[in-house]
């Protein structure tokens, strides 16, 4: 005889207890969810210009939503920590960038321009060109700064954490970065935030 | 522009997630059951700011484009 048998009277009418359960399971599931605060787990990863942006936008945004979110930055996404943000985009061997002129009549900033590899990686400066040309794109469409999406990411009460062992490894010092940085973790320290979050991107 | 809403935000010309955001800040600073009208010109912002509503309960009441324009008005809940 089970514990529920003793609990339960005799002449219980166990169809009915069951519907009485599955109601009372329904309404407490409803309430749960409606109570729950979904969460966002980010680990940023890379550090230029183009990939800055992935993270920030969904950081700002979730918590726009209302969500609980942490970022762990690591490797070359610590760049984007930095008090001194430089970040840069290289068109080279990423086939799938346009390059476009942010300038000119309309015909002419709809030419995408192919230029082959060999130009890209010989022409010094190239990269610094490329990183201005996106900058005035991003202006020009109205699409926010990453300096803009990170204060907006604090404003908002975004977690943003930072691996401890990229600053030894890369040899970056703790006096770089903003003071807006929640704690200098590891992997054994994230990976439980990521276990409880609702969603987890690795970016 | 609906000129019954408490607040106005002007989000014209900029891109995505800005106007949600600046709506975000905007609905904090006001009280519950005082209306926002948003214009837009993101595109994307027609579906977000739906999304957006549906998921912190504030009540989208009215969503309509003129001219490239998107005016939203929505509800602190």
């Amino acid at each position: 005889m089970g514990k529920l048998d003793i609990i339960l009277p005799n002449n219980l009418d166990k169809s009915l207890f069951d519907q009485w359960f599955d109601e009372r399971f329904e309404t407490r599931m409803a309430e749960r969810e409606a109570a729950h605060v979904p969460s966002l787990a980010i680990i940023a990863t890379k550090g230029t210009l183009d990939w800055a942006y992935p993270p920030f936008i969904l950081a700002s945004t979730a918590s726009a939503l209302g969500w609980d979110v942490s970022v762990f930055f690591t490797f070359y996404g610590l760049e984007l920590l930095k008090k001194d943000l430089h970040l840069e985009v290289s068109p080279l061997g990423n086939p799938s960038m346009p390059m476009k002129m942010p300038f000119g009549p309309q015909w002419f900033k709809d030419i995408n321009w192919k230029i082959p590899n060999l130009v890209m990686a010989g022409m010094p400066g190239f990269e610094k060109m490329a990183t201005g040309l996106m900058q005035q794109t991003v202006k020009n469409n109205g699409v926010a700064s990453i300096e803009e999406l990170r204060s907006i990411c604090i404003e908002a009460d975004v977690k943003l954490v930072a691996c401890q062992m990229t600053v030894e490894l890369f040899g970056h010092s703790h006096d770089d970065f903003i003071p807006e940085i929640k704690d200098w973790i590891g992997a054994a320290s994230f990976l439980p935030v990521a276990q409880k979050s609702d969603v987890c991107l690795f970016i | 522009m609906n000129t019954h809403a408490t607040q106005t935000l002007d989000a014209r010309g900029m891109n995505c997630p800005l106007p949600i955001l600046r709506t975000k800040k905007a609905l904090s600073a006001m009280s519950s059951g005082e209306t926002l009208a948003i214009t837009s010109t993101d595109p994307g912002s027609f579906k977000d700011m739906q999304a957006f509503c549906n998921q912190t309960g504030h009540k989208l009441l009215s969503s309509n484009q003129e001219q490239g324009e998107f005016v939203f008005v929505v509800r602190k809940s």
